[in-house]
């Protein structure tokens, strides 16, 4: 059987696992505005709850931390490394981004490297990985992930879709609860890295990961930015998500800095960095900079095909700085630098 | 109910994040307000509102009236130059100068009622939904002829508060459809159809779909690159059997009027689209000042939007 869409997500992984404690209170009309959350211990005392016909409900629900996230937890106790890669802007690269990362760590075939792709309403993950049209395959121990090669494996909502071009039009809730099931059912095993790819913004989806993923410990979270003002004024709101939420921030990655034209490799500047661009925007916040990436439009199309940029194009400009940032990123996570690409 | 007095409301949408939804957005209002509408901006991404930044009123704050929010004004209706003399008008120097004219234009945004602009607004679903009925049932538009809404990717909270509240308040000859905003890589096209589907399922008109950053023209050697590939804008709206608005290229000039306000030049012999830029003269070093409105025409980018809003404006009135 592959997990489907349509509730209920499956359950029967391991019983040993799953008690009837864990359900979630199930209402019966949609949370009002102000809703302290059916799990928090506010629930059904807040102000906002006077008047809500959840209110029953949600008071006569048990308290407490969520008890699905001990089990995440031991599901998670065999991968070394998680990772975030957050931008408050859409389309800055975070997908690109994160592909690149995880076959970079790939690269290495001492590394076993995952992706779970939190963008529950437009998964890029799979396509740009050439996996799109996989389906999840379940076994005794859970839902298995979609392998690309020996050494990495990729989780995304766009595997359960019936259709490709489905639309998943879904609110807040129902994508919480799909993160916890790729967190929770899915048999990640022995890891080195797990990247975690998230939407843009700062709502649902990155409390969730955030939530419960915080017991398990995650190394931190990568940033990624254009250039331009519009896209790091977006970027700060992310940094002051991090910080309230108390995410660790590796870095800050400027990706599509400059493009250099084909015809006579004259460096143009396409998204401006008036304001000074990542590279300022890291030292005012008081975060690492990890590097600037420049645009290259072969990354686009080795994306579209599902191909690695790596293999395909090692003597890109673009490749080397992506390298150095790599590099980089594994320094911030304390992991030796030989171990991080395989190279000597 | 504030959107009694709003003759068309058309949303813009994408799945994919960063396509140009609010750039297109932006210069959808300054084309419509160039061609005399009066023209109201919605900025319904809550947690990334750029609106704001767009038009250049980051620090303008949303005045409080009885009953809901005033927003905020870009510019006001102005009447072209010939007309205003033949009407005897006369007016202060700054406005006399004015080659044409244009509607007014208003936006509102989550930007506008930070405290900080880099605060961020971490909200689940039901904070969000609650603010997209506030912000469609209380701000003051006055009388309007476009209201453009700017949405945040994806096909969640925000979107289905929209297009519900929509359904409620609105009358269906105030709805228009939706503008369809994507880039040519299929990886955004493969986001964009799931957007698409998504109009299908909740019944929303499409007007038609622009493909944003087709192309990127050197400014060294007017050499045009397809930094994001071409086309898939084109053959997804025929798959998909809606109408396509056309190709918009990126066009460093318009960025660097969105981020510096300065009016775009050209360098000499710069061919875009077909047709050649005017190098005007204003040069470096000559003051710069006019609306943001006025310095839009200089840029190449305003005969594609012209077109592209006369197609929409016909497709929307009849």
């Amino acid at each position: 059987m592959a997990p489907s869409l349509e509730e209920p997500l499956l359950q029967s992984v391991d019983s040993a696992l799953t008690s009837a404690t864990q359900k979630a209170p199930s209402l019966v009309a949609p949370e009002p505005e102000h809703c302290p959350g059916p799990e928090s211990q506010q629930a059904g005392k807040g102000d906002a709850c006077a008047g809500c016909p959840n209110q029953a409900i949600c008071a006569s629900a048990p308290k407490g931390p969520d008890p699905d996230i001990p089990i995440i937890t031991r599901r998670l106790a065999g991968i070394k490394h998680k990772l975030l890669v957050l931008s408050g802007k859409g389309g800055v690269g975070k997908s690109t981004f994160t592909t690149m990362l995880a076959h970079a760590f790939a690269s290495n075939p001492a590394n076993v490297v995952g992706i779970m792709d939190t963008d529950i309403c437009g998964p890029s993950i799979p396509k740009m990985m050439g996996v799109d049209d996989e389906t999840i395959h379940v076994s005794s121990t859970g839902w298995e992930p979609v392998w690309v090669s020996e050494n990495l494996g990729v989780m995304s909502v766009q595997f359960m879709l019936p259709n490709r071009d489905d639309a998943v039009i879904w609110r807040g809730p129902k994508k919480n609860g799909l993160i916890k099931q790729f967190l929770k059912d899915v048999e990640w095993g022995e890891m080195d890295y797990l990247v975690v790819d998230t939407p843009p913004g700062t709502s649902d989806e990155h409390l969730s990961v955030n939530s419960y993923l915080k017991e398990s410990g995650v190394d931190g979270a990568v940033l990624i930015t254009t250039p331009q003002e519009v896209s790091l004024l977006d970027v700060r709101k992310e940094i002051d998500f991090c910080r309230k939420a108390g995410i660790r921030i590796l870095g800050l990655v400027e990706n599509m800095s400059g493009f250099v034209c084909p015809k006579c490799t004259h460096t143009s500047e396409i998204f401006r960095a008036t304001t000074g661009g990542g590279r300022r925007l890291a030292k005012e916040m008081g975060i690492s900079f990890l590097g600037a990436v420049p645009l290259d439009s072969r990354i686009g199309m080795a994306c579209d095909y599902g191909e690695s940029f790596f293999d395909n194009f090692p003597d890109s400009p673009t490749c080397a700085a992506l390298k150095e940032v790599v590099r980089n990123v594994g320094k911030e996570m304390g992991v030796k630098p030989e171990d991080v690409l395989g190279e000597a | 109910m504030s959107l009694n007095d709003i003759k068309h409301i058309a949303l813009v949408l994408s799945g994919k994040g960063g396509v140009g939804k609010s750039s297109v957005t932006t210069q959808l209002a300054l084309t419509l307000s160039l061609q005399g509408y009066s023209v109201g901006v919605l900025d319904v991404d809550l947690t990334g509102p750029s609106i704001p930044r767009f038009f250049g009123i980051e620090n303008a704050k949303v005045r409080q009236a009885p009953g809901g929010w005033i927003p905020v004004p870009v510019h006001d209706a102005q009447k072209p130059r010939d007309e205003q003399s033949a009407n005897g008008h006369t007016t202060g120097d700054g406005e006399a100068s004015q080659p044409i004219g244009h509607g007014s234009l208003h936006c509102m945004s989550l930007g506008f009622l930070l405290a900080n602009r880099g605060d961020a607004v971490v909200w689940r679903g039901p904070k969000k939904t609650a603010m997209v009925r506030q912000f469609l049932s209380d701000v003051h538009w006055g009388s309007l002829d476009y209201l453009l809404i700017d949405t945040p990717p994806g096909t969640s909270d925000e979107h289905i508060s929209l297009v519900e509240t929509l359904l409620k308040e609105a009358t269906p000859e105030q709805q228009a459809g939706a503008v369809i905003v994507t880039t040519p890589q299929a990886i955004s096209i493969s986001d964009v159809k799931k957007e698409i589907n998504f109009c299908r399922k909740t019944g929303v008109k499409i007007l038609g779909v622009v493909e944003n950053m087709a192309g990127f023209v050197c400014p060294n050697c007017s050499e045009c690159t397809n930094v994001f590939s071409k086309g898939g804008g084109e053959v997804m709206a025929k798959e998909f059997e809606v109408p396509f608005l056309g190709s918009v290229p990126i066009d460093p000039m318009f960025i660097r009027l969105i981020e510096e306000g300065k009016r775009p030049v050209y360098p000499e012999g710069t061919v875009i689209d077909g047709q050649t830029m005017e190098t005007n003269g204003h040069a470096d070093g000559v003051e710069d000042v006019g609306l943001l409105v006025e310095k839009y025409t200089s840029c190449s980018l305003y005969p594609i939007f012209d077109g592209m809003v006369k197609q929409l404006v016909g497709a929307i009135e009849t």
